[in-house]
């Protein structure tokens, strides 16, 4: 079957020296569909990260995938010889922002040498004019100031740093784009701006899909088609934005949507309650449904058995309620 | 809130902390920063108030010379009419605490958390024998929602951010102020349990009449929380009132691109 890209049962597990396993990614299935925009969600240490990592299989020891399969255009990608992930995949069918990558860049070289730098491998026979033209022309193409090449990066803002690193990761047209919280260290003004530089690559047809990975809900009330709730190292729900943000039903779903505090009026109008207690040690997983000690409508099902898969539309849920 | 907001409106009750033509400049010639510039406000007792701007603003700055961490170039802070630094300091530290931004660079990592409660005595009037402390210590810490019997002994890098925002919390309630300042208290803690800090202060304001004053750049969480919000852009208040008035019906320009851009969860942005 073609995919764009799919995890399939994904486990990803960072193994410590002393043999402990930190169980980050745990059984995960979640395909991104063409021309959509895929928010993945959830609590620092959910795993949200870990999932991007593997998806654009940049993932390092100590993190290992340990079960199940990356499939992109009907082949495996994590069986796929290195050489060729890394000549054929990476850049060009997956590219990745990682989190803080704006700090990436290299503070002694401009701009333009990194743009130099990536074209080059991918085809060592360009020039170095080559290669800036081709950046250049990629940057008036999303109305970014042209000097940002010539720049090194203390003379950009972070919000343009951000803009460059995801106009440069996207110099080779690849057809996914995984951002891992491209926006969490801008602020609000330059968020905006960096959010529309992402729908202006989709928009223009330069990417076909992106992953939008972010613990900021409300972002992705603006930016997601779909999104994916993660919860200890699983997914919990996945649907339309519609459903996730307007009708959540996955109980931790309900409890992180109710808990946002934007400035709307009904949240001065009563009191918002936070979830009680904490995440669980994803080294020490709780039995069943991982969300079962801090879920205020658990039944006794809840702490013996993983909930299954259950689909109703375009709605996946993980929960005992639902079945 | 309701109370605060009664406090406010009463014009006669006396500002416990006024801001006077605050400013702070760091540098000098070319390489001059005007961090602060010439902002006056004052707060009264029991309000919740919130300094609201992005990085770069200069709230932290104002943030630390409110807490007498930093001396201001020109202008005064009073606190019930007296100028803070020509106060002791200890004195002004008994009644104006704080919760530091980054949970991480305020602990020395040598020290156990017992220790590290334990300095706050120096700011205490009684002399407590040791059973006392620890029992202060250990309520101090269930008032936050930290296991005491459990994390009492541990030392920092044994906590996670939100522990060690909890304890920076716990500090100051052992304390006991009159004025709490915080800056991004809930920064290193998940959505989830955010909220369950800011309902604690906000209990902890109206059972004891303390005064707040958050520094955020988080809209939503000062919106929450505040009964006035003061907005900051280049080192410059450029609009105060209610938090309803502000962010209900906005007059400054700048105010009303911030509030523009913040993604909220009814409307959506015009891309």
């Amino acid at each position: 079957m073609k995919n764009l890209l799919k995890a399939q049962d994904l486990r990803a597990y960072y193994r410590l020296v002393d043999g402990t396993e930190i169980k980050a990614v745990d059984g995960v299935t979640l395909e991104l569909r063409p021309n959509e925009v895929l928010g993945i969600a959830g609590e620092s240490g959910c795993g949200k990260s870990t999932l991007a990592a593997v998806m654009s299989l940049t993932h390092n020891p100590p993190l290992r995938v340990v079960d199940g399969h990356v499939a992109a255009n009907g082949s495996n990608l994590l069986t796929m010889p290195p050489e060729q992930v890394r000549r054929e995949i990476k850049g060009r069918h997956i590219s990745v922002v990682p989190q803080g990558a704006m700090n990436a860049l290299n503070p002694t070289q401009r701009v333009r040498n990194f743009a130099i730098d990536m074209l080059q491998e991918h085809f060592p026979e360009m020039t170095k004019a080559q290669a800036i033209d081709l950046a250049r022309a990629r940057i008036e193409e999303l109305s970014l100031p042209v000097r940002v090449l010539d720049s090194y990066p203390h003379e950009l803002s972070g919000g343009m740093k951000q803009r460059t690193i995801i106009v440069l990761s996207t110099l080779l047209d690849p057809k996914v784009l995984i951002a891992d919280e491209p926006t969490s260290a801008l602020d609000v003004t330059s968020q905006k701006i960096v959010i529309k530089l992402l729908l202006a690559l989709l928009g223009e047809g330069i990417i076909t899909s992106i992953a939008f990975i972010t613990h900021e809900l409300p972002l992705l009330r603006q930016v997601a088609d779909r999104i994916a709730i993660m919860y200890a190292g699983k997914l919990v729900e996945v649907g339309s934005m519609d459903e996730i943000i307007f009708s959540p039903e996955h109980p931790y779903t309900r409890a992180l949507m109710g808990s946002m505090l934007v400035p709307e009026k009904h949240i001065r109008e009563q009191r918002i309650e936070a979830i009680p207690g904490v995440p669980p040690d994803l080294k020490d997983l709780p039995i069943g449904c991982r969300f079962h000690p801090r879920c205020q409508k658990r039944l006794p099902v809840c702490s013996q058995e993983e909930p299954p898969a259950k689909i109703v539309g375009d709605r996946t849920t993980w929960c005992w309620l639902m079945q | 809130m309701v109370l605060a907001n009664a406090v406010k409106r009463d014009e006669k009750v006396r500002p416990l902390l006024q801001v006077e033509n605050l400013t702070k400049v760091f540098g000098g010639g070319r390489n001059e920063v005007v961090a602060v510039d010439d902002i006056s406000f004052a707060i009264a007792p029991g309000e919740i108030v919130s300094l609201l701007g992005e990085s770069g603003s200069g709230k932290t700055t104002t943030a630390r010379m409110i807490l007498r961490l930093s001396r201001p170039t020109k202008g005064r802070i009073l606190y019930e009419g007296k100028d803070i630094n020509e106060m002791k300091g200890i004195d002004y530290w008994r009644r104006a605490q704080t919760i530091f931004q980054d949970p991480f660079s305020s602990f020395n990592s040598f020290y156990s958390v017992h220790s590290f409660l334990g300095k706050a005595f120096r700011l205490a009037d009684n002399d407590f024998s040791e059973d006392e402390r620890r029992a202060l210590m250990e309520k101090a810490m269930e008032d936050v929602g930290l296991n005491a019997s459990e994390l009492l002994f541990k030392r920092p890098h044994e906590l996670s951010g939100g522990q060690r925002q909890r304890l920076m919390i716990a500090r100051a309630l052992l304390i006991g102020p009159e004025l709490l300042v915080a800056d991004e208290p809930t920064s290193m803690i998940d959505a989830s349990s955010r909220v369950g800090i800011l309902n604690m202060l906000m209990d902890l304001s109206r059972k004891h009449g303390m005064t707040i004053m958050f520094i955020t750049h988080d809209i939503g969480l000062a919106y929450y929380t505040s009964d006035r919000l003061l907005i900051m852009n280049e080192g410059r208040i450029v609009e105060e009132g209610s938090a309803e008035e502000v962010v209900e019906r906005p007059t400054n320009a700048y105010t009303k691109r911030l509030l523009a851009d913040i993604p909220t969860l009814r409307r959506k942005w015009d891309t």
